[in-house]
């Protein structure tokens, strides 16, 4: 198979009839270790562009919030006609809806969260709309809720499972967009027939999902090759030129938007791949840098200006309106070169263009080898304008390769060929008091009796006035993680059955392979909430103190205890036996459709909600109050330094918590060394 | 042998080269008015650790000084406690780790200069804070005189040992310019000397001085303007 797309391109695996991208990349990439004295600023018409975009941004904080919302026409592929800021000024187009800062109406994870948000802001749905999406067709929230256990309701009620993606989108997938500017939409369509007719014989209920949802990802292609041809461009063929490249990666991911509203809508790795469309360009001469970066400039500019209609209470537990449009970039490859392209400086050259921006989250895969010119550049880019999230290449890289993206903050899969069922988190410092307590909510009443919920089977109790044994309480510990971990894994199960049934997201899935590997993405809360307390019982004296129910509601600690977070092996070997602990519990279950279990320490703002619905904890932090984010060490007990906590992170065993393990740190320039 | 030990730093970035862990001695016998760590007076706080306890703990981070990091020993006085820091010196040198003794250099005594040549063969970094260059106005602002302080630092140029000269500018009491080139003109002679740090007086310690229930002397002291201390810099610098 050629195309002329494809002159000028060293072809191998990747053209010879297989979808390879990574092939593609290995080939035809030219790695960069200058500096930054190429880059260029932006063109007047990203400016300008930029103003109105800045417009629109006042415009929508002025009304509280929304600017406009779609109140009744369902939001997929081709819902809406072409939309643009200014047209003439646009070297990218495309939007969500038919205008810019419209939100569009995302019904299928679950019509009530969709109303709601409408009416938080004000809006109100179209009545048509809730009638068919309440007795014609069934959203993935309905699904779960007609299959929910008492238990998982209850588990749910009390937090101690919580953030769980029943109610909206699972997120955390990212398609392979390249593949759309690579071979364009009909080589893609003709691989998915061929997979599709390979997959044949006994017609399990697993195969014959397998079929319906190929035929479904068909449809979702052909989709997508017409929403472009709204905007007049024909993604049929692959794209000839670095703006086409660019154009139809964007259109793919731009689908995406279109039919999924989830929780994190990363973006995949994408800068060297464009850089490759880009460098054939200027040596052909067709365009010069200052293009280029245009190109890069407006296409950043749309990833800033993706929109979800999302209840206020989701705004509040993550402290903002994320949305997560993660784009990967540099790292090493496996053969020793640096992934690292000029493209990967344009890229982050775009927060100097447009200014600083939380979306999207560009985020630099962190190597020792990577080119100086390039840390230096990322160094100097940190610090005007602190918008970069760096991860550890050289940990990952051994087991993802070298073209794996993240998803959301943490998350790692290779790009194409892992997807992943987002799992949410189970709050051990929660479960920790459940121990203590039988299994007793601290703070969760039950409606019919007033007195504490039973959220575990009627486990005994800890009795007496103490001081706590720190062997009973472990013993207990694990029984309580082995209840918590079942529920946990059961519950993920049902849920993530019920969105690939009412909310399949084709066309992200459409640009995976059709063998595509699942993680079966859990997640925990309070982490060094429970080992301080597990360490407080361990050193200090802990004595319970119980309300007239008899439930241990309040600690009092005799002595001091060693502190996670001071690079202290006493408690933080309670952390790295508290991370394989649960993760093996996890590990020991059924998971749905063969998926890998994998477990992640990240909770970035989250751990404040957690917090608020956690009791009194033994290692004396106060109800209510909020649990560390991640793997942090709790908010000032961290005294030796910076990097005693970092160390006491670095410990947490990474192969168990293979979705991983955030920290978040934050320091002042004075403290990182003088300037002379 | 047991060192008396206020607390430690993993990640000292202002108190010698590269990344350091920082191990700040119990005790001093100097009183400067503009102390931001009164709480390392005493001799009898802190905790007790031995050399190889001590060793153990910094060598933790020994990955992280490959860019010409270390361990700087401050105080408090570290000289207060030689023949510990010689023994935590020479244990760390064994493993390569680079060393560094911040020190006021009050306790040398001229008329017995080799006392210290044990700590000073393990030591290969100096940072050496001399905090008056006048007499009369270095017994005022610490209680002592500076005249063992500065053969100390007469001496280490003898040795030719390393040192980086530290300098706290005060409102009132060293930013003054003919103090300033007094110093100038005495670091001049030295030719040991790699660099001249001025440390701009600040007043981070106020709180420690509430805590302890001691008064601060130093209350109507304001902190420095930009220009004072360019000003500072400029004339002290001779490298």
């Amino acid at each position: 198979m050629t195309y002329k797309a494809w002159e000028g391109f060293i072809p191998g695996k990747w053209s010879d009839d297989e979808v390879n991208v990574r092939d593609f990349i290995q080939r035809n990439y030219t790695p960069y270790d200058g500096d930054d004295s190429f880059l260029e600023g932006p063109t007047e018409a990203t400016k300008k562009l930029w103003q109105e975009i800045l417009e629109l941004s006042e415009k929508e904080r002025a009304a509280g919030g929304v600017l406009k919302a779609d109140t009744s026409i369902v939001s997929t592929l081709t819902s809406h006609k072409g939309g643009y800021i200014d047209k003439e000024l646009e070297k990218i187009v495309g939007l969500q809806t038919d205008e810019p800062f419209k939100r569009a109406l995302q019904p299928f994870g679950g019509i009530r969260m969709a109303e709601e948000a409408l009416g938080m802001y004000g809006y109100e749905i179209d009545p048509l709309v809730k009638e068919i999406f309440t007795k014609y067709r069934k959203t993935h929230n309905d699904g779960v809720y007609d299959a929910y256990t008492p238990e998982m309701r209850r588990a749910r009620t009390a937090h101690i499972l919580t953030g769980l993606p029943d109610t909206y989108g699972r997120g955390r997938i990212v398609g392979d967009y390249r593949r759309v500017a690579l071979y364009g939409i009909d080589y893609l369509i003709a691989q998915k027939q061929k997979d599709k007719l390979n997959m044949d014989g006994v017609m399990t209920p697993d195969k014959i999902r397998d079929r319906e949802e190929l035929s479904e990802q068909i449809k979702a292609l052909n989709a997508l090759k017409q929403m472009a041809a709204s905007y007049g461009m024909d993604i049929s063929r692959p794209a000839e030129n670095a703006q086409e490249a660019i154009q139809w990666l964007y259109f793919g991911y731009l689908g995406a938007v279109k039919d999924q509203n989830g929780a994190a809508m990363s973006i995949g790795r994408n800068s060297t791949f464009l850089d490759i469309y880009i460098e054939r360009d200027i040596k052909r001469g067709t365009i010069t840098e200052m293009q280029a970066q245009e190109l890069i400039d407006q296409f950043v500019m749309k990833l800033r200006i993706v929109k979800f209609m999302r209840i206020k209470e989701y705004n509040e537990l993550f402290s903002g309106d994320p949305t997560w449009v993660t784009e990967s970039i540099g790292g090493m490859g496996v053969d020793g070169r640096t992934l690292v392209t000029r493209s990967s400086f344009r890229i982050l050259h775009t927060l100097k263009n447009l200014g600083p921006a939380p979306e999207p989250n560009l985020t630099v895969l962190w190597s020792k080898n990577l080119p100086a010119g390039f840390k230096k550049f990322c160094a100097k880019t940190s610090i005007e304008t602190s918008a970069i999230q760096y991860e550890s290449d050289d940990l990952m890289r051994p087991e993802m390769g070298d073209d794996y993206c993240i998803a959301c903050c943490v998350s790692c899969m290779r790009v194409g060929k892992d997807m992943q069922f987002f799992g949410a988190r189970a709050n051990l410092a929660k479960c920790l008091l459940y121990a203590i307590n039988g299994g007793k909510d601290e703070l969760c009443k039950d409606k019919k009796t007033g007195k504490a919920l039973q959220v575990s089977p009627m486990y005994a109790p800890i009795e007496g006035d103490g001081p706590l044994d720190y062997a009973e309480v472990k013993a207990k510990y694990e029984q309580m993680m082995d209840w918590l971990a079942g529920l946990y894994v059961n519950t993920l199960n049902l849920i993530h059955y019920m969105h690939d049934k009412y909310s399949y997201e084709a066309l992200e899935m459409a640009l995976h392979d059709t063998d595509v590997r699942r993680f079966f993405a859990t997640g925990i809360a309070g982490l060094s909430c429970a080992v301080d307390s597990l360490s407080a019982i361990k050193y200090a004296k802990v004595y319970p103190v119980r309300n007239e129910e008899g439930l241990a509601v309040d600690y009092r600690i005799e002595g001091d205890y060693p502190k996670y977070g001071n690079n202290d092996d006493r408690v933080d070997d309670i952390a790295v036996w508290l991370v394989k602990t649960f993760m093996n519990k996890i590990k020991s279950h059924y998971t749905y459709r063969e998926s890998v279990p994998t477990m992640s320490i990240l909770t970035i703002t989250s751990n404040v909600v957690y917090g608020k619905k956690t009791g009194n904890t033994p290692d004396g932090r106060r109800e209510g109050t909020p649990l560390a984010p991640g793997a942090n060490p709790m908010h000032g007990r961290d005294t030796s330094g910076a990097l005693a906590s970092l160390e006491s992170v670095a410990k947490l065993p990474y192969e168990y918590s293979r979705d991983g393990i955030s920290n978040t740190f934050s320091v002042t320039p004075a403290s990182l060394g003088k300037d002379d | 042998m047991l060192g008396r030990i206020h607390s430690f730093e993993s990640f000292g970035t202002v108190d010698g080269p590269g990344i350091r862990f920082v191990v700040f001695m119990q005790g001093c016998p100097m009183r400067c008015l503009y102390c931001h760590n009164p709480d390392t007076w005493s001799s009898n706080a802190g905790s007790e650790y031995t050399a190889e306890q001590v060793a153990e703990r910094a060598l933790k981070y020994k990955s992280y000084f490959t860019g010409g990091g270390g361990v700087t020993v401050s105080g408090g006085e570290p000289m207060l406690q030689a023949e510990f820091v010689s023994s935590l010196f020479s244990l760390l040198k064994e493993r390569g780790v680079h060393t560094a003794l911040d020190t006021s250099g009050v306790m040398f005594d001229a008329g017995n200069p080799k006392k210290y040549d044990g700590l000073l063969k393990v030591t290969e970094l100096v940072l050496l804070d001399i905090k008056h260059i006048d007499d009369a106005e270095h017994r005022r602002l610490t209680g002592h005189s500076n005249k063992n302080i500065l053969a100390f630092a007469r001496y280490l140029a003898e040795l030719g040992k390393p040192v980086w000269i530290r300098h706290v500018l005060v409102p009132g009491i060293t930013d003054n310019d003919d103090y300033l080139c007094r110093l100038r003109d005495f670091i001049c002679l030295l030719g040991n000397v790699k660099k001249i740090e001025v440390l701009p007086y600040h007043t981070m310690g106020v709180v420690k001085y509430d805590k302890l229930g001691i008064a601060y002397p130093l209350k109507d002291t304001q902190p420095l303007s930009a220009e004072r201390i360019a000003n500072a810099k400029e004339i002290l610098k001779i490298l």
